[in-house]
């Protein structure tokens, strides 16, 4: 199955793939928000309100999804004005600069590179500064942890990995997985299974499921 | 049908209700845009399964297909055939075979489980029991392999 499988990879830069499982569940991540104008009758989607012909007031702050917001966010701003969450502002971008390596990028957010990137969408006034530093700031961060994803992924063999993975958004563990499974592909090689042919992954998963199958 | 209830209020006047509207348009969207995914996704592991499995599933995996994609596996498969047919001279070349180089022609081949009789080209059968090893020619069995009825043994 891993042989011949190949899913829709996350969109690069600002756009997102439509049918990528990864940006799907990317854009599930919630931002924090604030309504620029009464919302009727929104307040018990959102969790609110009891009754079903309240509404909003003007200025209280939502958590709202980024599918949400991008759909929302128009160019004259009328409905929804997103703010930054805290992982993208200045106090984190010195905590950063100091050492990228330190911070545990999967409990902030597990899509920090993919996220951040989506944020650059929505016009904010103070955005071209934000651009140029963000872009800046996360190159740096990911040059400065790359050093290390890419050293423990080459030499960490048939070994239990979590411990270093647990550290790293989705981004980062993807890259590890690639390492990871071309070190193994060279083991193999070097073992001389290489020319052995094997079971389909799937066909042994199938073996095994089919077997609670027949019990449950 | 909410949504068009506030549709025909808004249109007669309260455009206060634009974003509502909105609003749920985001969600059906969303909406159409995982299970868009989800079916997407469903449709790439079934390519997959031809090339790793075969022409013919086992009947445990169409229970669990729609028929749309059972047509759909038929049609891929049709197509597969008929670009394979196509490259290579006038037999054709099966794509599906040695996906790994291979480096002899017979290979050592050991049973996993019972699968009955099993003809060669020279008409001699083999009967496949498991833990009974045989020394087969390649192409015969590496469908076989693949679906893990029989293991390649390296000596």
């Amino acid at each position: 199955m891993s042989d011949s499988y190949f899913p829709v990879g996350p969109g690069l830069g600002m756009e997102e793939n439509f049918l990528s499982l990864d940006d799907i569940l990317m854009s599930q991540e919630k931002l924090p928000g604030r309504a620029e104008s009464a919302l009727p009758r929104l307040a018990v989607l959102l969790g609110q309100g009891a009754g079903s012909a309240e509404s909003v007031p003007e200025g209280s702050k939502l958590e709202i999804p980024l599918w949400l917001a991008k759909g929302l966010h128009d160019s004259k701003r009328r409905i929804i004005s997103v703010e930054l969450p805290k992982i993208y502002r200045e106090a984190w971008r010195t905590v950063f600069s100091a050492d990228a390596n330190v911070v545990d990028l999967h409990k902030m957010g597990p899509y920090y590179y993919g996220f951040g990137s989506q944020l650059l969408n929505f016009e904010n006034p103070e955005n071209p500064e934000i651009a140029q530093t963000d872009s800046v700031c996360f190159l740096q961060t990911f040059i400065a942890r790359f050093r290390r994803i890419m050293d423990s992924s080459q030499n960490a063999y048939n070994e239990d990995t979590s411990a270093l993975v647990a550290r790293l958004d989705e981004l980062e563990r993807a890259l590890f997985q690639v390492g990871q499974k071309g070190l193994n592909d060279f083991q193999c090689w070097e073992k001389g299974q290489a020319s052995q042919i094997t079971a389909s992954s799937l066909v042994q998963n199938y073996g095994k499921r089919k077997l609670t199958e027949v019990d449950g | 049908e909410r949504n068009q209830a506030d549709v025909s209020e808004a249109k007669s006047g309260r455009t206060d209700l634009i974003f509502l509207i909105r609003f749920r348009h985001c969600c059906l969207l969303r909406n159409q845009r995982c299970l868009l995914a989800y079916l997407y996704d469903r449709l790439l592991r079934i390519r997959a399964l031809r090339w790793e499995y075969g022409s013919v599933l086992p009947s445990a995996i169409q229970f669990h297909m729609s028929a749309e994609e059972v047509e759909w596996f038929n049609r891929y498969k049709k197509s597969l055939a008929t670009y394979m047919r196509s490259v290579g001279g006038e037999e054709g070349l099966d794509l599906t075979q040695d996906i790994k180089p291979p480096k002899s022609l017979y290979i050592e081949v050991r049973c996993l489980r019972d699968h009955g009789e099993f003809e060669i080209d020279d008409g001699t059968t083999i009967l496949l029991k498991k833990n009974s090893q045989h020394f087969l020619p390649r192409w015969k069995c590496e469908q076989l392999i693949r679906q893990g009825v029989l293991e390649h043994v390296l000596s």
